[in-house]
């Protein structure tokens, strides 16, 4: 029993990065992943700040579940959304005041970044509140990796430098530049499509195979 | 002159699909057909410029108040309350417009595009026509991105693209071919 709970707690944090993650496999939340990407650490400062938003405001809808009518939730969600987004970005002014001035804008405008008030419709208001607690962080660190990944990339390619550090002079402009957001995301969710193509037909081909085995079996 | 100004460079230097990155979950969801890039493109041309004259009072207020901290919360709210009156008050007296309209207006609170111009507008302090100019240019500009997105999708849907691609990779890459035509905006307006 202990067991199945822990696989099923397990499970609930890891779809969140793999099956279900939300940048490559969701394509939400969008907008901040194209903006602040133009250095890997900018990726994870955002991604971070989405973390502890996402698992808070999971966490809180959870607990308030039930005594929320029907038809006023989605506007309860949002306000319990931008108080914490509220007290993140005061805490960033606070503590780190050069992140804060870079990712500018985006931070108050994870209010409505769709992965949010997605998780809290789709996933806390329906489960227990560790469930819930457990998804938020598990969607928060997928959308991390997405966003540290793509900013890796942009930073290699544009800057020759990664996390700060000088790497070489070849510099491709470009990828810091808008265009290169939209570009090398677009590839990048090829690349990851590619995989998923690759598995399923891998997935098909071994269970034909079974089945040839068992129909020999049978025959036999 | 000043104001035409505010509009042309919301409009195509800054615009914002392809610099500022704002708006981009509509961007690439209602893109699949012209007609309802036209719809949702007036939607957000609508909702943006009234939202960002109510915004600009109650930013008024929160300030003689002291209480600048807490602009997101009242400014999403303020939104979120005006599209949900706006589609009231259109079912009622235009159901047609409701019918061609209706459907875009929710999705509208959640685009980060109308939060993102309301607080730009605030952390730039601009003037109450200001204001409103900035507004209507980038919804404008937002407007005619999404048209012009959706009409090449609409050709990119009888090409045969490679398995990997199809979908979000091909519209992604689309996007950024786009975003590198509009860099060719960048100073015209100081």
């Amino acid at each position: 029993m202990a067991d199945k709970e822990q696989s099923m707690a397990w499970y609930t944090f890891k779809k969140g990065i793999t099956t279900e993650n939300p940048t490559y496999v969701q394509a939400l939340g969008m907008c901040p992943t194209l903006a602040v990407t133009t250095a890997a650490i900018n990726g994870l400062g955002m991604g971070l700040a989405v973390v502890v938003v996402l698992s808070l405001s999971n966490l809180m809808v959870s607990l308030i579940r039930k005594s929320v009518p029907k038809d006023i939730r989605i506007p309860i969600f949002i306000v319990v959304i931008a108080t914490f987004v509220t007290m993140i970005d005061l805490l960033m002014h606070a503590y780190t005041y050069d992140l804060w001035k870079t990712l500018g804008i985006f931070i108050p405008l994870i209010v409505v970044n769709c992965i949010i008030l997605g998780r809290a419709e789709a996933f806390a208001s329906k489960n227990p509140p560790h469930y819930a607690f457990l998804d938020g962080l598990g969607m928060g660190t997928g959308f991390t990796l997405s966003l540290f990944l793509l900013g890796s990339v942009r930073e290699i390619a544009g800057n020759g430098s990664w996390l700060g550090i000088h790497l070489w002079n070849f510099k491709m402009f470009m990828f810091i530049l808008p265009p290169g957001a939209f570009i090398t995301l677009g590839l990048l969710a090829a690349f990851f499509n590619y995989i998923k193509i690759k598995r399923a037909e891998a997935e098909k081909k071994r269970q034909q195979e079974l089945k040839k085995q068992q129909a020999q079996a049978q025959k036999a | 002159m000043k104001l035409v100004l505010i509009v042309i460079s919301a409009m195509f230097v800054n615009n914002f699909v392809f610099s500022r990155f704002l708006g981009i979950c509509p961007y690439l969801g209602v893109s699949k057909k012209i007609d309802s890039a036209v719809g949702m493109g007036l939607a957000v041309i609508f909702v943006m410029t009234v939202s960002a004259a109510i915004a600009w009072f109650l930013d008024q207020i929160l300030i003689s108040l002291g209480l600048g901290f807490l602009r997101t919360i009242v400014f999403i709210l303020v939104i979120a309350a005006f599209v949900q009156f706006i589609e009231l008050f259109i079912k009622k007296n235009n159901p047609s417009l409701y019918d061609s309209l209706g459907i875009y207006l929710p999705l509208i609170t959640t685009n980060c595009a109308i939060l993102g111009l309301v607080l730009l507008n605030s952390m730039l302090k601009l003037g109450f026509l200001a204001a409103v100019f900035n507004a209507l240019g980038a919804s404008s500009g937002f407007a005619m991105a999404l048209v012009i997105f959706a009409a090449i999708r609409e050709k990119l849907e009888l090409y045969d693209i490679p398995k990997p691609f199809q979908d979000l990779s091909i519209a992604l890459i689309t996007a950024g071919l786009l975003s590198m035509a509009f860099l060719g905006f960048q100073g015209i307006v100081k």
